[in-house]
């Protein structure tokens, strides 16, 4: 059975169609990149996976439930995280905090609990760490922990943003442009990374990335999308060659 | 005997100021000052929990303290006083002390569920936006307050002396005083419990990027739900103790100036610092009491200190620091859950 499956989403902002008849099937342990140009409406299927919208039409299919118009807290505990284009951290608390926070679907104690420091809010609280520290070890991060991600560089901020995603224990990770603002240097790095979490955490990684560089490295398959129309669909030596993305990407030559 | 460091610290001070008050040695001018203190102390933190840690803007907090003032006046009088409307008291005068912390936990729940008048709308609805439908609560409150003939209306309502009383008849305590820092206490461990906790610091997450929060599996309503109950419900508490120190209440002195108090003791303080809260809580009370002789110019001269401040301190007093981040040693004394 696929992972994710999407079938005919569509969206209207208003008046304005941002996309249109979008299908994709993901399976298991599989590495798929979206592109498009500016405005192509890449970032509204990721909103709309994730659930900050409520699709106009179509079926959003994640491990045999329909997803399509659940909250985005709903979602993420299902098993779907997600990164952001421009990081979107907490910065003014520690990084150890921020992976701790993201464990709020499984917190396992409630109102009662807190105020009564129970028992089981110690031992919730002690697995919280636990596990919060232990993805901060894997992903290399241990020292930063009582950091500010503010007074990080931005690759490590990058880095910190994808282990926080993947300390919620995702079987699907959307990554929305995580090359974007990196040095050649960094991005090499981010490339190294990726391939690391893709074997070691064996899950589904979908993004959307500006970069060739990212995206013919990493990805087996490549969906491109141009106005909310998806125009291409193969392995990225098909879309290289691909007149019609060629097209969109460089224009047609008229004017 | 770290763990017991606070404790001790305070059931110390507790005793000493309740000896100090039984003995005659601090007068009852002075007696009044610090239940006043301990009033604002819980007011201006509770506030805090929204306007500090959950950085929405919310000035009409005073409406859920006349909403805990007005409730828990009416119980008391109610069960334990003769009142020319509601008649003979429902149940003996001298089970007052017992009867009286239940009903300061009426006044919480029934503040808590006023704070729904914010809460939901804060789903939909941030920053300044929300600030007016504060503002538009406080003075749903009041005016409803003053069209209820019944409870007195804009002539206010009394009655709540002759309760203290009858619990002075029973055992000779200054009781308000030990009520008023019963439930400070109470108050500082509630929210410090709930802001140290990975569940509290969701409305953090909310303050610092609500989009990442709701994406990072917060629920995001259900934070700030719980957040605007507990914060109003606590300013609750501080009404039904403010009613019963004065004895005497009316809806104005509940209006939008009481809720600049608040702000004024949040601002102070600093955001999202509860030991900033508590430190400003106090300087403020005893500002007011200290500035007393300068009459209306007292108007004057705060307002001015608050425009120095925010013009060399803007974050406030403590900034979002708790006292044992500006003094490291102090986590050597003491272990606090």
């Amino acid at each position: 059975m696929a992972l994710l499956e999407i079938k005919g989403l569509t969206q209207y902002f208003g008046g304005l169609c941002a996309l249109s008849d979008f299908n994709i099937t993901l399976e298991e342990q599989e590495m798929v990149a979206l592109i498009g140009p500016n405005g192509a409406g890449k970032t509204t299927v990721f909103n709309l996976v994730s659930g900050f919208y409520t699709p106009s039409k179509g079926e959003i299919i994640f491990n045999g439930q329909n997803i399509a118009g659940l909250k985005p807290h709903k979602v993420t505990s299902l098993g779907i995280a997600r990164t952001f284009q421009n990081i979107r951290l907490w910065h003014e608390m520690s990084v150890l905090d921020n992976i701790k926070i993201a464990q709020h679907y499984n917190l396992g104690y409630g109102l009662k609990d807190l105020f009564l420091r129970t028992k089981r809010y110690f031992l919730n609280e002690q697995r919280i760490e636990k596990e919060a520290l232990r993805i901060l070890e894997v992903m290399n991060l241990r020292e930063y922990a009582q950091e500010r991600p503010s007074n990080l560089p931005y690759g490590l901020q990058r880095k910190v943003e994808i282990a926080r995603a993947l300390s919620v224990h995702p079987k699907l990770l959307l990554l929305d442009e995580p090359a974007a603002g990196l040095n050649s240097a960094d991005v090499k790095e981010l490339i190294q990374l990726i391939k690391w979490i893709y074997d070691e955490f064996k899950i589904t990684i979908w993004m959307i990335e500006h970069q060739m560089t990212v995206v013919m490295n990493l990805c087996q398959r490549i969906k491109v999308i141009d106005f909310g129309v998806t125009i291409a669909e193969g392995t990225p030596e098909e879309i290289q060659k691909n007149p019609k993305v060629i097209k969109a990407y460089l224009g047609d030559g008229t004017i | 005997m770290r763990k017991l460091t606070v404790p001790l610290l305070v059931i110390g001070l507790f005793a000493l100021l309740i000896g100090l008050a039984y003995y005659d040695k601090i007068d009852l001018y002075t007696q009044s000052v610090l239940m006043f203190m301990g009033i604002n102390i819980i007011f201006g933190s509770s506030l805090n929990i929204v306007n500090g840690y959950m950085g929405e803007f919310s000035c009409g907090h005073a409406g859920f303290m006349a909403v805990g003032a007005y409730v828990s006046s009416i119980l008391s009088v109610l069960f334990f006083a003769q009142d020319r409307v509601f008649g003979a008291p429902l149940l003996p005068p001298q089970y007052a002390i017992y009867g009286f912390p239940i009903i300061v936990i009426i006044a919480f729940i029934a503040a808590a569920l006023a704070g729904l008048l914010v809460a939901l709308p804060s789903f939909k609805t941030r920053g300044d936006y929300l600030a007016i439908i504060t503002i538009a609560a406080n003075y749903i409150i009041i005016s409803t307050i003053i069209n209820i003939d019944a409870i007195g209306g804009p002539r206010g309502f009394m009655g709540m002396k002759s309760v203290i009383f009858a619990m002075e008849d029973v055992v000779y305590l200054p009781w308000m005083l030990i009520w008023v820092y019963i439930f400070t206490i109470l108050s500082i461990w509630a929210i410090y419990r709930f802001v140290n906790s990975t569940y509290g610091k969701g409305i953090v997450a909310i303050h610092q990027d609500e989009v990442a929060a709701e994406i990072m599996s917060v629920n995001t309503n259900k934070m700030k739900l719980v957040a605007f109950m507990f914060s109003s419900g606590l300013a609750g508490v501080a009404g039904a103790l403010f009613a019963h120190v004065l004895g005497y209440i009316n809806p104005n002195s509940f209006n939008i100036l009481k809720s600049t108090e608040a702000l004024v003791m949040v601002y102070l303080g600093g955001m999202g610092s509860l030991s900033g809260s508590i430190l400003a809580a106090i300087l403020f009370t005893f500002l007011l009491e200290l500035l007393r002789p300068l009459q209306i110019i007292k108007w004057v001269v705060i307002p001015l200190l608050l425009i120095i401040l925010m013009q060399f301190r803007p974050e406030g007093i403590m900034g979002n620091k708790e006292l044992s981040d500006i003094f490291p040693r102090l986590k050597k004394f003491y272990q606090f859950k």
